[in-house]
């Protein structure tokens, strides 16, 4: 409750507007209400957040030291992470004249253009035997001809490029994402298949290697295309990423798809064939018809997927141009020092939305009702959107102002950006009377079946079913980010230790630290809980990144139908 | 291209008459005209004629049907073929078909046929040019020397007799004394041409030099004459009228030549005694009224560096390209000094006047620029120029061209894209500006000889006047040094690349900057430079900005890192700021080829094609193949596949 009571503090403050000067009328004239003319600088005023984040206070420096030092070390890691495999199998790699992933990536991608990684951290720490930088497979959204794509490309210098648990989680995230956002998918395929020690954990279940084939069948279905460029090996179960795609590309004598590779055929039947012979570029584009391009070396290849790219017809929405729009008033870079590491701490979520949105414009609603749930309308990027924020614990009111807030964005067809900070609905014999549980129900209910896209920044705590009324990972968002700072639970490490206390069971000594170890935000996109951790300095780009995904190309806003709100 | 207010200057000499010389027998004035040539001369004539009012009508040939002189007027006549600039008869037919009552003929082509000046004439057309009779009398040169050495003018010695026994040559040119020269009687432009430096290579050079007289000319009457070894080209610009006046101009010193062809022509001439001036001026006008001259001619010398001797050369019977430098130094416009003297006018200044003139008006220079490649021995190029950019044009800069941005150079024709005269107080400050207004030159799409002229510029000798007609060869190595290209030009180089794509496509939403705490990852550019044993150059980028890059430039030579480079892209132009300097570069592209503008120097790079090209597109090896070094005509075949042939055996004419 204290910390209600502090971020409300911090919230008085935030709205406190700089005295307007009013000019005294020059005659006295009977007052009377006119069409007084105000120009558009006048009428915008009002939307314009303050800020009184002072870059010199104690509060903000302390921030900015402890957000600096997990800033500098999730960098430390992500620079690891994006060298890929051990060096031997690098120079290995290179040593083939093949070009290592994340160049491919770049090469696929139009010049000038950002590519949206996800899930960098993935298989971070996961396993006990083994490292697997980015779970063995870097998957994320590029631009290539103009057309916003998934990419999805394995690693084969990180274990050959074989497909732990993990992997087969962010392969099948990435054509999640893509079969929402109605993304084009192009997989880079250099992989030895399933990793056979884990197989029980990779092969069996529905979402498991045999979900990607299914995946990419579905998508097909849909509309949405499906590339492959087979630049390594495609064994048994791989053969079917490029058999099962809509246009296939293979490297000349580094590529290979059969369903068993030369030893278990002969093995099985004897016959001793070449791989070249048995499933090499030359044999698939000119006699099976397996693949449809035959390329000599990555970078045609690449040339070549780009080219079939620009052969989907896809169409081109046009996105405002930069000239149309503000940057924000207010410098994002200070979110480093308005974010706190200490998340008992109240976040002013106007200052962080302040560094999000076009001009620091944003037209709030319903701000004096239920003010621990802020809601309004503003612009990323030119991009009209409907924010929902946590300033506080939610309340009956800010769950009601919450479901209000999403209707309209659903009936206005305005994408919905859920800034997370959030410990739990109330608690408390009050709350309750009050009917908490179906007034949070109706936030539940509307978030759930909002069909607008739906955005999350976990910006600090994410605990308990607060996490569902602000759009959890259950909740399909497009695309779910975190700040290094923030934490997700059930509830908080503390929280957690008192409850078991109370219940009288005998608490293990180690379990708050394991459960503040597995709160954060590492730990979580280690495990693909969310789509990756982002500096909070580019959450306004993130976010227009993943807008863009969301509402270009085919996409069109669906329709949503509500289930019934408990009145 | 020349400027409004120096229009009107010409316009104002052209009004203002000098009743000095006066004349017994009326004028005729010309009021209608056909420019008989193609080019920047076409343009030329045309300016002047009607800045005096006269009609125009142009002629053109298919490859130049879209040339800017056909389409200066609407009163254009095409001829057809691309070698009809010289079908005079046809020529004469038109003008008279369009009632042109006189002919311009300009420089080249027909300008010099004593026999096309003389169908003008019998076809009542008023040539603006010598009397026909004039042009023969030079045209031939054994005869032209006979009249000069009858009219005091001193020539080269040397032997200009019928008999051409080649064992009496030799015995004439032993007689001159070594080193000669041979020389075919109707030879010019270097053809048929040789140095001989002892008595032993004599009958060698002498059956060559006829070959070459043969086959360029159909004629192999060949002279000798002593060969001077630090000559200077000194001319002068001389101008008659039918009243029996002839003035000299001033001279102009055209020793900076390539391939026996003029280059650089400055006026006044350097370092040159005023005594010797003089006599110069008034051999040239002997020698234009020993032949009975009228209009435009120049008097060619060859100038001796160390005796201080001039010899009488030849006298070119037509207004010549370098004819600027002459109106810049007098400011008159020679064009309409040539329409006044066909019509029967006087000459419009007298000697003393012109010679006070010029002591007044300091000095100019004009650079010839070229289609060719200076780094290959000069060989002419041809192509579209995909982009022009010229000077700033002033009182002291003028730019006559026959070419806009757009316009294909054809290789039928001669490779000159445009003259560039540069007027300045004295000759250092001329040279200056020159080199200044060379440097916002910028032509892509073909070779030129702009870098050159902008090394000759620099050159000490040449800037302290010891000019000789030798003076590119003598100073090969400093000329031809190879420029070191900066690192800065390949980061330049990239960033315009990227900047094109951009420009097509320009990045919308968060597109162009960082995302994550990952970096975006680097891209790749590979450039060869024009040198032969060029190696590739690797610039790799990371754009971490939307405008921000971080670049290093890697050779096997050059390893430089550029960090946060902040660079607004735009189309053509490139403004980066480095961590030590901004710089601004022009990039355009041809393909592969890449043309950078940069502080004040052009550079050539070429992108490297990918390592996947030749495979993927199936190119053949040119490793064993014989390429074309210019534009040619395949005559014949002198082998058939499957034949063996052996080294030195001709295979193709």
């Amino acid at each position: 409750m204290s910390s209600f009571w502090v971020s409300r503090k911090a919230l008085k403050l935030s709205i406190c507007l700089a005295k307007p000067r009013t000019i005294a009328p020059l005659r006295t004239t009977p007052s009377r209400g006119i069409a007084t003319y105000c120009p558009p600088n006048q009428a915008n005023a009002i939307s314009v957040l303050p800020t009184i984040v002072d870059p010199t206070s104690e509060e903000y420096e302390e921030n900015a030291r402890q957000m600096g030092e997990v800033m500098v070390k999730l960098e430390e890691l992500t620079k690891k992470i994006q060298l890929g495999g051990p060096p031997k199998a690098r120079e290995k790699h290179i040593a083939r004249k093949k070009m290592l992933p994340r160049d491919r990536v770049i090469a696929l991608i139009d010049p000038g253009t950002s590519f949206l990684e996800l899930s960098a951290l993935a298989g971070h720490e996961l396993y006990p035997e083994a490292e697997v930088p980015a779970g063995g497979i870097i998957t994320g959204v590029g631009v290539i001809e103009g057309v916003t794509c998934m990419i999805v490309a394995n690693d084969s210098t990180v274990k050959g490029g074989t497909y732990y648990p993990i992997t087969v989680k962010k392969h099948l995230r990435a054509q999640a994402i893509a079969q929402e956002n109605n993304l084009p998918c192009i997989y880079l395929v250099d992989s030895g298949g399933a990793n056979l020690p884990h197989q029980a954990d990779v092969f069996p279940d529905r979402e498991h290697f045999g979900r990607i084939f299914f995946n990419q069948a579905r998508m097909s279905s849909m509309g949405i295309p499906q590339i492959a460029v087979v630049m390594g090996p495609c064994t048994a179960g791989g053969a079917y990423v490029p058999a099962m795609s809509d246009e296939s590309i293979i490297v000349d004598g580094q590529g290979h798809i059969f369903l068993a590779g030369p030893p278990l055929v002969k093995a099985a039947t004897g016959e001793v064939v070449s791989a070249e012979d048995l499933g090499g570029g030359e044999m698939h584009t000119s006699v099976s018809g397996v693949t449809d391009y035959l390329a000599v070396n990555d970078a045609h290849a690449l040339v070549l997927a780009r080219r079939s790219i620009s052969n989907l017809n896809w169409p081109k929405k046009e996105f405002p141009a930069p000239k149309t729009y503000e940057e924000p008033l207010h410098d994002p870079e200070e979110l480093v020092g308005i974010a706190s590491t200490n998340l008992r701490r109240p976040l002013p979520i106007h200052e962080i939305i302040a560094r999000i949105v076009d001009g620091s414009v944003f037209s709030e609603f319903k701000r004096d009702y239920g003010s621990t749930l802020v809601t309004g309308f503003a612009h990323i990027y030119g991009q009209k959107v409907g924010i929902i924020a946590n300033n506080g614990i939610l309340f009956s009111t800010s769950s009601l102002k919450g479901a209000h807030f999403i209707e309209l964005c659903c009936q206005r067809k305005m994408p919905l950006i859920f800034l997370q900070n959030i410990s739990g609905f109330m608690v408390g014999a009050d709350a309750e009377r009050e009917g908490i549980a179906k007034n949070g129900a109706k936030l539940v209910t509307a978030v759930a079946c909002a069909n607008v896209p739906k955005f999350t920044v976990v910006v600090g705590a994410s605990n308990g079913a607060g996490n569902y009324g602000m759009c959890g990972r259950a909740y399909n968002p497009r695309f779910l980010w975190m700040w290094p700072n923030a934490k997700i639970g059930v509830m908080g490490s503390e929280q957690l230790t008192a409850v078991m206390e109370t219940v009288g069971k005998a608490v293990d000594p180690e379990l708050k630290a394991r459960v503040e170890r597995e709160s954060e935000a590492v730990f979580s996109s280690a495990r693909l809980w969310d789509d990756g951790v982002i500096p909070p300095s580019h959450t306004r780009r993130v976010l227009g990144l993943s807008l863009m995904a969301a509402m270009g190309g085919k996409n069109e806003t669906a329709d949503t139908k509500f289930g019934v709100f408990r009145m | 291209m020349i400027p409004a207010s120096r229009s009107r200057a010409i316009a104002r000499t052209l009004l203002t008459n000098h009743p000095r010389h006066l004349s017994t027998s009326p004028s005729t004035p010309i009021t209608s005209v056909l420019i008989a040539n193609r080019g920047e001369i076409a343009l030329r004539v045309g300016r002047t004629a009607s800045a005096l009012g006269v009609k125009c009508t142009t002629i053109y040939t298919d490859p130049d049907a879209l040339s800017q002189h056909a389409l200066s007027s609407p009163l254009a006549v095409n001829l057809g073929a691309a070698n009809a600039y010289l079908d005079g008869e046809r020529i004469i037919k038109v003008a008279k078909e369009r009632g042109c009552e006189a002919l311009h003929p300009g420089y080249g082509f027909l300008s010099e046929n004593s026999a096309f000046a003389r169908r003008c004439v019998e076809e009542g057309l008023v040539f603006i040019g010598p009397p026909w009779k004039a042009i023969e009398a030079m045209g031939n040169k054994s005869r032209s020397k006979d009249i000069m050495i009858k009219a005091g003018v001193p020539c080269i010695p040397g032997y200009h007799g019928a008999d051409q026994e080649p064992q009496l040559l030799l015995e004439e040119a032993k007689k001159i004394g070594f080193p000669v020269m041979v020389k075919a009687v109707k030879g010019g432009g270097g053809k048929g041409m040789r140095i001989v430096l002892t008595k032993d290579e004599f009958l060698d050079k002498l059956e060559s030099a006829k070959s070459e007289g043969r086959n360029s000319f159909g004629d192999d009457v060949m002279l000798v004459e002593k060969y001077i070894g630090t000559p200077r080209h000194i001319e002068v610009q001389v101008f008659a009228d039918k009243h029996g006046n002839a003035v000299a101009l001033g001279e102009r010193d055209c020793s900076l030549q390539r391939r026996h062809q003029k280059i650089l022509e400055e006026a006044p001439a350097p370092n040159l005694a005023e005594d010797i001036r003089q006599d110069l001026w008034e051999k040239a006008r002997a020698a234009a009224l020993a032949v009975g001259y009228e209009g435009a001619g120049t008097v060619e010398f060859i100038f001796d560096n160390d005796t201080n001797e001039f010899f009488f050369m030849e006298m070119n019977t037509r207004l010549q390209v370098e004819h600027p430098v002459t109106e810049a130094i007098t400011g008159e416009d020679l064009v309409s000094w040539q329409f006044k003297v066909a019509a029967g006018e006087p000459l419009p200044l007298d000697q003393a006047t012109i010679a006070q003139r010029i002591s007044k008006r300091g000095w100019a220079i004009e650079a010839r620029i070229y289609a060719e490649n200076p780094s290959q021995n000069f060989m002419p190029d041809s192509g579209k120029l995909i982009h022009l950019r010229e000077p700033k044009i002033d009182e002291s800069v003028r730019i006559d061209a026959g070419f806009i941005e757009g316009d294909t150079v054809s290789s039928n024709y001669d490779g000159m894209i445009a003259k560039l005269i540069v007027n300045g107080p004295t000759r250092e400050v001329t040279i200056r500006k020159l080199h200044a207004a060379l440097q916002d030159y910028e032509v892509v799409g073909l070779s030129t000889n702009i870098e050159f002229l902008k090394k000759i510029c620099k050159s000490p000798g040449f800037i302290k006047g010891d000019v000789e007609t030798g003076y590119i060869q003598k100073h090969h190595d400093e000329l031809f040094a190879s420029e070191i290209i900066q690192p800065e030009t390949f980061a330049q180089a990239a960033l315009g690349l990227l900047s094109k794509e951009l420009s097509a496509a320009p990045p919308v939403g968060a597109h162009g900057t960082a995302i994550g705490f990952s970096s975006q990852g680097q891209r790749q550019f590979t450039f060869l430079t024009s040198d032969k044993d060029a190696v590739p150059v690797i610039v790799s980028m990371n754009q971490s900005g939307r405008k921000i890059f971080d670049i290093s430039v890697k050779s096997p030579t050059l390893d430089t890192t550029y960090p946060s480079v902040i660079c607004e892209p735009s189309s053509s132009s490139i403004s980066t700021f480095f961590p030590h300097t901004r710089i601004e570069s022009i990039l355009i592209t041809d393909g592969d080829k890449l043309t950078i503008f940069q502080q004040g120097k052009q550079i050539q790079l070429m992108l490297a094609t990918p390592s996947w090209y030749e495979k993927a597109l199936g190119l053949k090896d040119v490793a064993n193949s014989v390429l074309a070094p210019m534009p040619c005509k395949l005559l014949r075949n002198e082998v058939r596949e499957g034949d063996e042939v052996e080294k030195d055996q001709a295979l193709v004419v």
